[in-house]
């Protein structure tokens, strides 16, 4: 079942019932107001909205330098943009210098669909997760933005956030709480885990049944903040499992697989699968062309699951 | 300006100018030309125009100062010791192991410093930020922003440029230190910025060419400048990279970074012994 609202509806609703009380919150937008729909702040709080124009390495300056007079600047861009376009400016006026900056990365991986393969980012969580401190995080659905927009608020300190701007499927209820720092695991099982984020969630969710049908007990754990990444879930979940699969819509190298494997051989080696883009560009399609594409089907973390199983001890 | 008043601002320069000499010279290497340069702006920012306090560097109605040109941070960190922003002994510690003086300006590491820069280009999107966040707040700070005439060959200062003056940020002044060297060569041989006043124009602000060691026009450009509603300022500074310390300024393009020598330091500094 879908989401009845859209990310990018939830993300404005949002900033607009925080700004009321939070008089420091400040949107900044490199002419993408239209896509991720922050007009709405722009009506409420002209004077707290800023449009650079398509100029994302100043968007990301001017948000540091918002952000040092005590602003909380939330900036968005699709993916590619918010991230290696200006991934200098992020890592030394945001990051180095410890500014308070949010920023907003949209239609992660295949879900640029149309937009094709400069504007699908497979790299995005990964170049960001290798600057010191950052926070990043890719919600699952519009119960879980909404339980985090005030959390990432309250916190001091860059975060990036990789979001749908459409409906996503619908995997928890209105009105769910999630902690910002923790994984949540959806559903338990014994026999393998498989940890997932974003789009690949509902997908893991209907390997886990196909995987039931014939009496392998899958545990499913979702794992949105990629960084820092939750290492006591993990290492319990997979002490229990002994074998896991990852599943993300993002390239294999330095992405959620990357994480995870870090923390499987630092803290307990288990054989792992990854159902993640091969090093590889994206291209124009829809989902169910793409997905096929680059392997992130259902169907993929159900094959997965079944070869680890023939590597577990 | 009264002759007094200039007086005192050439004493403080050429202090300043001394500390700086000082720091890079217990150290033994340095961006010594690119410092020297810009020593006569921070003498009037920090002595006459700006309105700064070394006992409450974070307040927030402070006048903000950002080097863009991160690698003039020794001359800033000699107007900050001149100052009192920090004890005079610190300017020994330059680049040493876990210094608050880095080459390059950290605001998490040096008292007063409003902004880290140092990968070129950033420190004036920065400074626009910090105008805008004034702007919203309605606060009457200054914001100024040091900029080079080779750091601008980097597409961000225009962005940043561009913004400025389409905003009217009338709170914002930009100085170029335009002394026309940069790390491989003259800027003209390279990749020239001028007519820098002419782009700044084109840009929708207001230009104003001063010969960057004459702190009377600087003085008068800022107060112009500040004077000046609506419009963002841009105060080209005609400058001599090594300016005030003759075995820097003839080294011309090579004075970016180079070493200095104990007698060379000790003699500019009057210093013989410690």
């Amino acid at each position: 079942m879908q989401d009845t609202k859209e990310l990018r509806e939830i993300y404005c609703d949002s900033l607009l019932e925080m700004a009321e009380t939070n008089k420091n919150i400040v949107v900044v937008e490199a002419d993408l107001t239209n896509c991720i729909k922050t007009g709405r702040f722009k009506a409420a709080h002209p004077d707290r909205f800023i449009n650079v124009g398509i100029a994302e390495a100043n968007m990301i300056g001017v948000c540091a330098g918002l952000a040092t007079c005590g602003k909380v600047p939330f900036c968005s861009s699709f993916a590619p943009f918010a991230t290696r376009r200006c991934y200098d400016q992020i890592f030394i006026s945001v990051a180095y210098s410890k500014q308070n900056v949010k920023i907003v990365g949209t239609d992660p991986g295949i879900t640029a669909e149309l937009n094709g393969g400069t504007h699908m980012p497979f790299e995005d969580m990964g170049i960001m997760r290798n600057i010191p401190n950052m926070v990043c995080i890719e919600p699952t659905d519009a119960a879980m933005l909404k339980s985090l927009m005030p959390k990432i608020v309250d916190y001091n300190g860059p975060v990036y956030l990789r979001i749908m701007r459409k409906k996503c499927e619908q995997i928890y209820a209105e009105g769910a709480d999630f902690d910002m720092f923790k994984a949540f695991t959806l559903r338990q099982g014994n026999d393998v885990t498989i940890f997932a984020s974003g789009i690949m969630v509902s997908r893991a969710l209907a390997a886990a049944e196909k995987l039931k049908s014939e009496g392998i007990d899958a545990e499913v754990v979702n794992i949105y903040t990629w960084k820092p990444i939750d290492v006591e879930t993990i290492v319990k979940s997979v002490s229990r499992t002994r074998a896991c699969v990852v599943a993300e819509n993002h390239n294999v190298h330095n992405g959620l697989f990357g994480a995870v494997s870090e923390v499987l051989a630092e803290y307990c080696p288990v054989p792992a699968e990854a159902v993640a883009v091969r090093d590889q560009f994206g291209e124009v399609g829809k989902i169910p062309y793409l997905e096929e594409r680059f392997g992130l089907r259902a169907n993929d973390i159900y094959d997965a699951a079944k070869k680890v199983l023939t590597r577990k001890n | 300006m009264e002759k007094q008043k200039l007086d005192f601002l050439n004493a403080k320069s050429d202090e300043i100018r001394k500390i700086l000499i000082e720091m890079i010279g217990r150290l033994g290497v340095g961006h010594v030309g690119g410092s020297l340069s810009v020593v006569d702006l921070l003498t009037v920012l920090y002595y006459d125009l700006a309105k700064v306090d070394p006992k409450n560097p974070k307040d927030p109605d402070r006048d903000r100062i950002v080097m863009s040109k991160g690698h003039a941070g020794p001359a800033l960190y000699a107007a900050l010791a001149s100052k009192g922003y920090f004890p005079m002994d610190e300017i020994k510690t330059l680049n040493q192991s876990g210094t608050n003086l880095p080459s390059h300006c950290d605001m998490n590491k040096t008292v007063g410093v409003d902004m880290t820069a140092g990968s070129l280009g950033q420190g004036i999107s920065a400074a626009v930020g910090m105008a805008l966040a004034g702007k919203m707040d309605k606060k009457d700070y200054h914001v100024y922003a040091i900029i080079g005439d080779g750091e601008s060959q980097e597409g961000q200062v225009w962005e940043a440029i561009m913004l400025a003056g389409n905003k009217k940020l009338d709170n914002l002044t930009i100085f170029l230190d335009n002394n026309r060297m940069q790390i491989d060569d003259y800027v003209d041989n390279i990749n020239s910025v001028e007519p820098f006043d002419k782009k700044c124009e084109a840009f929708n602000m207001q230009a104003i060419r001063v010969n960057g060691h004459d702190k009377e026009a600087l003085e008068n450009a800022i107060i112009k400048a500040k004077n000046t509603k609506d419009k963002c300022t841009c105060i080209v500074m005609d400058t001599i990279k090594g300016y005030g310390v003759p075995w820097a300024e003839n080294k011309g393009v090579g004075s970016h970074s180079f070493s200095i020598s104990e007698k060379e330091w000790r003699e500019f500094c009057n210093k013989e012994t410690d």
